[in-house]
């Protein structure tokens, strides 16, 4: 009905520039937002050669590290250190188990003092954790991923098992997507880390 | 002066209402206490839970042994004899907020509940605003082209206004 | 051959729409149609290529070519003929191809329409939709090849590539890993095409904003051209919805059919700008009046198509639904980014033109409540929108993941929708322009007591639930004030016309499809709400470990386990598959047969079993992820009242559909 309504040469103007101003801000917090999850979403892994982010594990009961209950990152500085996510859930998990194990005996061994191995349980009940803990007689500081804060900081979409080596000065030097499938696949990433 | 510190104040009563509204906490149900916790009651529990190991699907639906060792963990913590808010707690705690079906009432997470009863009044309020405006131009006709637009929308709907017509005659 | 045929195709399809947006922006800016005519038969070349193409796919699809990557990831030689077809939408890459050609479907059947009195608009109106769909076939050529092969590498790794990777040599799998299984169900069949051209279809009715914008033709004409394809379009989204929510009922065995799933949501939101847009185009069809605010919900319902396309396929949100990780991410966000920008630049940039001199006379006439309405409309979608993205914002800002559930969602929507079943009720009855307290009140008594009627006798019935007995009554009112309707026109033709009654409603219905037809959507709406309310008020649930022989009941059932079957069948599936007994008031009624199937993968299926009335659906689910034997075998059983008319309202809802938009006449 306004076909009769002349349509311009009117003089084009636009909306109040306090609108335009505010829907714009919006519109931009809303794409920086999208563009950062995106972000996220597409580089969900910390990346070899970046300095990993500090963390606190709280290790269960009968575990310790110093003889303190609770690890810091930063206290092993100095050391590598190989931090493995794992679950009782985890058929894959249990793969690799005896083999870390093994690992750790063997550096607590041959180099006291150079190489620590962390377990981080993930999404885990600690029932069923602690007797994974007992059946693969695993001895190395072991604690569980409180409020799934420490898998988060490593990698958005964690899949068990997960493993981090981290250099002497806190530098990621490997990521292990899935089980190590054996003794001398660990070696072979570690020993070039104490300069053999 | 009055009238309008009024509306500010019914707004501010219908803001703290429609957020008490989204936020409303819910009432557990009592549990009854036995020795071995039924399906039943850890259900009511589960499925007010998310594992981080199947996102989006409640815990008393999701098919993973994760999850079926939850529920076995809450099986055994209601033998214990522990009350719903206090497992819930300990999966909080022990997961993080991202296990509730919404985020806690807490801190940062309030902005979760009040922007949308807030967005919501907001553009309620400038259809008020504007409605008024809107009104006080019906009531000083500005033009000609107004009245043409009533005219130009009678013809076009003039089977609905004949019908209108009709029924009025009936009666 | 096949291969390299599709792949050629497909590129010379790009090469086609560059030249068509190439061609259309050169005729606008020198004014010579031309051009621009040039550019109209391109675009609708694209169709019959993209058909080839799609051809070319399927082809490879149904002969088991799996040395490409695509046919290897979603067929397997098990799989039988029409899912190997429907496998083109299982996966990201054949999913883009059906996208863009279900786009080239809409764009060639718009470019084929008499443009004799809208010549300014064609050139955007195909820019707009040619930029669309380039964006579409270059995702699929640059990202996500349905046509790449697998290659073997020298140090014997396998790779997935279009063109041979130096010393690499072909590999020809002689079988694929299969569809997920999930997938393997009628309802999803039909879902995503369904849900795809929703989607699609909501392009062109962009484009003609878009048109009406840049050439500042922003009276009512792109409006009126566009309202049919607004209507498909929405059509299209709402039989997607329906779809996809019985495809979880009968698939996913959680004994319910919408999970606030974040993926449900971001396809649920243009859908409600969607609704609120085929309300406020009556009231400028009607009176002149919101050019901008339509303005605003085109250019938002198909933002919210981008956005909710870009959240499913770039992995963005975690979700039942979402796409594997994928490399189009960023792509598609610049595209938002784009488009967004560039339709709010011309918004604004247009803002003043489209001012119409608002004048309401009254808070109760048609056009201020269907204001309100779009405005609950709005409310409802701030509230999904916000949802959606405060997992996002809480990730960003805090480190912290959180979820935002059904609670969340029911609680916060659960009024607006309660108010917007009140206004369908109410605004039928008041009257452009003028409506006043009276007039209003004396049009809607008589189905307003009818409805007072219903929670009293509901409450005589022992229902106590106050929100059901509030949601039931305002049913009843929107069915009463609908028939109301019905009865009072053809009263009217009946004493003006001297017809029969049965004839008077069906002319008058004929004459005015739209009106009538859509009191038969309002009323199909109404009656899913019926289903909705049944199921989320009154649901109810036991699980139990059964031996064969056990009975549990449950609201009045009583089901027995009678036998435990484990079989594999002849695709490769392992079934394991009981024998149930319902009997109501001691008396058998039916047998069920919940089951689940292992797939090869590792993948189970948990397939409920359903008996389903009008009154309630008894849904027993074998709960496949506890230990299952023959002599305990757990059962999940639930009590769904009512949720049938959830789905015999999505029937009815076509029949007014049907009504409302069946072509007519020019001013019949």
């Amino acid at each position: 009905m306004n076909e009769n309504n002349p349509t311009p040469p009117a003089p084009r103007r636009g909306a109040p520039l306090w609108v335009q101003i505010l829907v714009f801000a919006a519109l931009l917090g809303l794409l920086v937002l999208v563009g950062l999850g995106l972000a996220r979403a597409q580089q969900p892994i910390i990346a070899v050669g970046a300095a990993v982010p500090d963390f606190t594990l709280t290790l269960f009961d009968g575990y310790a590290y110093n003889g303190a209950g609770e690890v810091s990152l930063t206290d092993l500085r100095g050391q590598v250190v190989v931090i493995n996510f794992w679950a009782s859930w985890c058929k894959p998990c249990e793969e690799e188990a005896a083999d870390l194990e093994a690992a750790w005996r063997h550096y607590a061994a041959q180099a006291p003092g150079r190489v620590i191995f962390l377990g981080i349980d993930y999404v885990d009940t600690e029932p069923q954790a602690r007797s994974y803990l007992a059946k693969f007689e695993i001895s190395f500081p072991n604690g569980p991923d409180m409020g799934t804060r420490i898998s988060q900081a490593f990698n958005r979409t964690m899949g068990v098992p997960e493993t981090y080596i981290i250099d002497q000065n806190g530098i990621l030097v490997h990521v292990q997507i899935g089980p190590f499938l054996s003794v001398a696949e660990i070696q072979r990433i570690i020993d070039p880390l104490l300069g053999r | 002066m009055d009238k309008k510190r009024l509306r500010i104040s019914i707004f501010v009563l219908l803001f703290l209402g429609l957020s008490f509204l989204f936020s409303a906490v819910q009432v557990p149900p009592a549990l009854a206490q036995e020795a071995t916790p039924s399906d039943d009651e850890v259900n009511a529990i589960a499925r007010q839970l998310y594992c981080p190991v199947c996102e989006n699907t409640p815990l008393d639906v999701c098919p993973t042994e994760a999850c079926r060792q939850w529920r076995d963990l809450i099986r055994q913590m209601l033998a214990e004899g522990r009350t719903e808010d206090e497992i819930k707690q300990y999966f909080v705690d022990n997961y993080g907020a991202r296990v509730l079906a919404e985020p806690p009432r807490s801190g940062f997470f309030w902005l979760v509940y009040i922007v949308p009863p807030a967005a919501i009044l907001a553009a309620a309020f400038f259809f008020i605003r504007a409605f008024r405006t809107w009104k006080q131009m019906a009531r000083e006709p500005a033009g000609g082209s107004a009245a043409s637009d009533g005219e130009a929308s009678q013809t076009r709907d003039d089977y609905a206004a004949r019908l209108e017509a009709e029924l009025e005659k009936r009666k | 051959m096949f291969i390299d045929f599709g792949f050629g195709i497909l590129v010379l399809t790009l090469a086609v729409t560059l030249f068509s947006i190439a061609a259309a922006l050169y005729g606008f800016y020198t004014g010579s149609p031309r051009w621009v005519e040039s550019a109209r038969r391109a675009m609708q070349l694209t169709f019959p290529l993209i058909t080839l193409v799609a051809l070319a796919l399927i082809y490879l699809l149904v002969s088991g070519h799996y040395e490409v990557q695509f046919v290897y990831s979603v067929t397997s030689n098990e799989m039988p003929l029409y899912l190997k077809i429907t496998a083109l939408w299982g996966g990201q890459e054949g999913s883009l191809i059906l996208w863009a050609w279900l786009l080239a479907v809409f764009t060639s059947a718009v470019t084929l329409r008499k443009w004799d009195r809208d010549q300014e608009l064609l050139p955007w109106v195909i820019i707009v939709t040619a930029i669309t769909l380039a964006f579409f076939l270059a995702l699929v050529i640059f990202f996500e090849n349905p046509f790449a092969r697998w290659w073997i590498l020298p140090d014997n790794t396998p790779v997935a590539a279009m063109f041979q990777p130096s010393g690499a040599v072909p590999a020809f799998p002689n079988n694929g890993e299969g569809l997920n299984p999930l997938l393997r169900h009628p309802g999803m069949i039909i879902h995503p095409p369904m849900l795809y051209l929703g989607f699609v279809a909501f392009v062109i009715p962009y484009a003609f904003a878009i048109a009406a914008l840049v050439t500042g033709r922003t009276d009512d004409r792109w409006l009126r051209l566009t309202r049919r394809w607004t209507l498909i379009a929405w059509l299209f989204l709402s039989i997607g919805l329906v779809l996809g929510a019985r495809w979880a009922y009968d698939v996913l065995g959680w004994g319910g059919y919408w999970g606030w799933d974040p993926v449900e949501i971001a396809a649920f939101m243009p859908w409600l700008t969607g609704t609120a847009f085929l309300h406020s185009v009556m009231i400028q069809e009607k009176r002149g009046l919101f050019k901008q605010w339509n303005m605003i919900l085109v250019i938002l319902t198909y933002s919210l198509v981008l956005f909710g396309t870009f959240l499913t396929r770039s992995g963005v949100l975690s979700s039942v639904h979402a796409f594997a990780q994928s490399a189009i991410g960023p792509m598609f966000f610049s595209f938002i980014g784009v488009t967004f920008i560039t339709s709010l630049v011309l918004l604004f940039h247009r803002w003043k033109d489209l001012t119409a001199t608002i004048e309401m006379k009254s808070m109760l006439s048609r056009e201020a409540l269907f204001l309100l309405n779009n405005l609950l409309f709005i409310g409802v979608l701030i509230i999904c929108f916000w949802g959606v993205v405060s997992p996002l914002i809480s990730e960003l800002a805090t480190g912290q993941k959180i979820t935002v559930g059904p609670p969340f969602y029911e609680r916060a929507t659960s009024p607006l929708w309660g108010a917007l079943m009140l206004l369908m009720g109410v605004a039928p009855l008041s009257a452009w322009g003028k409506s006043t307290f009276t007039t209003l009140g004396k049009a809607l008594w008589k189905p307003a007591l009818l409805a007072a009627l219903t929670p009293l006798m509901l409450a005589a019935l022992g229902m106590r639930n106050w929100v059901a007995l509030l949601g039931f009554t305002l049913v009843a009112l929107v069915i009463f004030v609908s028939l109301h309707e019905y009865w009072r026109g053809a009263r009217a033709r009946q004493k003006a016309q001297g017809e029969g009654f049965l004839t008077a409603l069906a002319r008058l219905a004929a004459r005015n499809r739209r009106r009538y037809g859509g009191y038969i959507i309002h009323i199909s709406m109404v009656i899913m709400a019926i289903g909705i309310l049944g199921i989320e008020i009154f649901q109810t649930e036991t699980q139990r470990n059964m031996a064969i022989g056990d009975q549990v009941e449950l609201a009045g059932y009583t089901v027995r386990y009678d036998s435990l079957a484990q079989f594999p069948y002849s695709d490769g599936r392992f079934v394991t598959r009981a024998v149930m007994s319902v009997f109501k008031a001691g008396e058998f009624v039916d047998e069920i047969y919940p089951r689940y199937d292992l797939y090869p993968g590792g993948q189970p299926m948990t397939i409920p079993g359903v008996r389903s009335t009008l009154v309630d659906d008894l849904y027993v689910v074998l709960v496949n992820w506890e230990n299952v034997s023959a002599t305990q075998t757990p059962f999940k059983i639930y009590h769904n009242p009512l949720v049938n008319w959830l789905w015999i309202g999505s029937g009815i809802f076509i029949l007014g559909y049907l009504l409302a938009a069946w072509p007519q006449k020019e001013n019949g």
